[in-house]
């Protein structure tokens, strides 16, 4: 395979570590001067005292004031903005459950170039415009719908915009119209392939599926293989964020080795939550990005709240754009339960190592007695007559939990179908715990 | 030598159990025994009914974690003593039997119990003459 078939945008995607970093700087310049139009951004460079020329290096990036959802969420709706509102032509906000509700502007520029990104993901894994892309996501204000709908379309694809739900409808459709990748949560495609098993349909045999592109929950290594197990196709880690535009800003490659962060549209900074210092490689820490090609509504060191770390900077797929690990999950995820930090992937990554286990749980954080109690329920795959067993493999699940987590959870062993089945971002954690003054 | 039972997966909540007895009810499946052993969480539910292999479909269908397990059904005398009598051979043979349960039907005792051992335990069935009872059986008695 030659280099023009092997990438979508050659030139950016294989430029060399120096040209990445030359290109960059340039960009950043450009935005700066960009955040200059707005008052927002005109005040918080006063109050850092820093003006857009004391950027003269990539590394003076550090020199600049991170950005946070609370900004967003005071500067709600508009106060962002970087061009008039005439220039704008879309808006995707988020739910606000914790607040006002954040918006992100968009110019046709702005939308543009995110297609032109998930349009090179989607290239990037294989996919080309003989495919039929089936986007089995969330449409309307969450950018997993549009955001891949103008990926898949600018890459040339028949694209299906199917959005969540329906299972019956989606297995038909992947079967009647040859439908060869799809785009959806994880929790949803083990929802999917649940009712191909009752339907009796094999997607290795009944479907010309080749790609799934997996995102938006946090998901563990486990997950992803179980997924590739029951699907018979490879599934691909997908990153995106509304602030940043949507899907598209990181994306695994053929190799499954950490998501490509693409470089030419985002400065990537890990750093430490605290003290906000930058982190060592492969040392976990929190993603700040700084975009790169935003008109409407650029982020200067946005704190994404997401925590991961570096893997490398070169990649055998010829990509030389900074390689992240799948995200830990959101540090806003993460439960502090009698002193213990835990995430949600940490108890799904023990379940999934279970063949017994189904691929839905629901992890229940209670106060009994003042003391704060964790329950695990997780769908058992198949019933059995043996009690021994189910005993047995209660304790197993507790012994590795614990080993995992530092502490025992209860462990409940419910049958398939049992818990909740979200179409839309899996709920894997409701906090009953009473709240201490 | 062995006979079809329904091992049910169920929660300790209201409704899990009459969901089971309306989905067998619906498909016109007749219990002829059941028991359930209870933890603090689930139970399983364990029957003997007509038609098994139907009333496992039946029940799938309705979204009921259900499984299929082999176990023995023997006649005995309804006297006392006779539980003892064919229990003893199976322990003498050392094969232990994980759960019993047992009813009467048309005044004869039926046993039905699981071992670690069904092949054995078929050869002490044999030896000691003991009445296995077949699905036929059942179906016919009911």
């Amino acid at each position: 395979m030659n280099d023009k078939t092997r990438y979508f945008n050659p030139f950016n995607e294989t430029l060399s570590r120096e040209g990445i970093e030359k290109l960059q700087l340039e960009r950043l310049k450009q935005t700066l001067q960009q955040c200059m139009k707005n008052e927002f951004y005109r005040r918080k460079f006063a109050e850092a005292g820093i003006k857009p020329e004391d950027i003269r290096t990539l590394s003076d990036v550090r020199k600049l004031p991170f950005t946070t959802k609370q900004d967003l969420r005071d500067t709600y709706p508009f106060g962002m903005a970087c061009v008039p509102l005439r220039q704008c032509v879309r808006l995707h906000s988020s739910s606000g459950t914790t607040g006002n509700p954040t918006v992100i502007l968009h110019t046709q520029k702005d939308l543009d170039e995110w297609a032109n990104q998930v349009a090179r993901n989607l290239w990037m894994v294989g996919l080309r415009p003989d495919d039929v892309f089936q986007n089995s996501s969330g449409y309307g204000m969450f950018t997993g719908g549009l955001g891949f709908q103008y990926g898949a379309e600018r890459l040339g694809m028949l694209t299906v915009p199917a959005a969540a739900g329906n299972s019956l409808r989606q297995i038909k459709f992947i079967k009647d119209f040859g439908t060869t990748a799809i785009h959806a949560v994880p929790s949803y495609v083990t929802r999917l392939y649940e009712v191909m098993q009752e339907e009796g349909v094999d997607p290795r045999r009944d479907t010309k599926l080749k790609v799934l592109a997996i995102g938006a929950e946090p998901h563990s290594e486990e997950q992803r293989q179980r997924i590739e197990e029951m699907m018979g196709v490879k599934a691909y880690n997908s990153f995106g964020m509304s602030e940043m535009c949507g899907p598209g800003v990181g994306f695994e490659c053929p190799e499954q080795n950490g998501l490509h962060f693409w470089e030419d549209y985002y400065i990537v900074e890990i750093v430490d939550p605290e003290t906000l210092e930058p982190v060592p490689d492969g040392e976990i820490g929190e993603l700040v990005l700084t975009t790169l090609c935003r008109e409407a509504m650029p982020l200067l060191r946005y704190r994404t709240r997401d925590l991961t770390r570096v893997l490398g900077r070169t990649c055998p797929c010829g990509r030389n754009h900074i390689r992240l690990d799948r995200m830990r999950g959101r540090s806003d995820d993460m439960m502090v339960l009698r002193g213990v930090n835990i995430f949600p992937i940490q108890i799904e990554k023990i379940l999934m190592q279970f063949p017994e286990l189904a691929n839905n749980y629901l992890i229940t954080l209670t106060t009994d007695d003042n003391n704060d109690n964790m329950t695990v329920e997780v769908e058992l795959a198949q019933p059995t007559d043996d009690y021994a067993q189910l005993q047995a493999l209660e304790r197993e699940i507790r012994r590795r939990l614990k080993d995992e987590i530092l502490l025992t959870p209860y462990v409940k062993l419910v049958a398939k179908g049992t818990l909740p089945v979200s179409e839309g971002k899996a709920v894997r954690v409701v906090d009953k715990r009473k709240v201490y003054q | 030598m062995t006979i079809h039972q329904l091992s049910i997966f169920i929660e300790n909540r209201s409704g899990t159990l009459i969901k089971v007895l309306n989905a067998l009810k619906e498909a016109n499946i007749q219990i002829i025994a059941s028991t359930i052993a209870d933890t603090a969480e689930y139970g399983i539910y364990r029957l003997i009914c007509s038609n098994p292999m139907r009333a496992c479909d039946e029940l799938k269908a309705a979204n009921v974690a259900v499984a299929l397990s082999d176990v023995f059904a023997i006649e005995i005398d309804d006297k006392p003593g006779r539980a003892a009598d064919a229990v003893k051979s199976f322990s003498e043979a050392g094969i232990s039997i994980t759960y019993m349960y047992s009813f009467l039907l048309r005044g004869k005792g039926i046993l039905i119990f699981r071992t670690d051992n069904n092949e054995l335990a078929k050869q002490v069935i044999s030896k000691e003459g003991l009445k296995s009872v077949s699905e036929d059986d059942l179906a016919a008695l009911v």
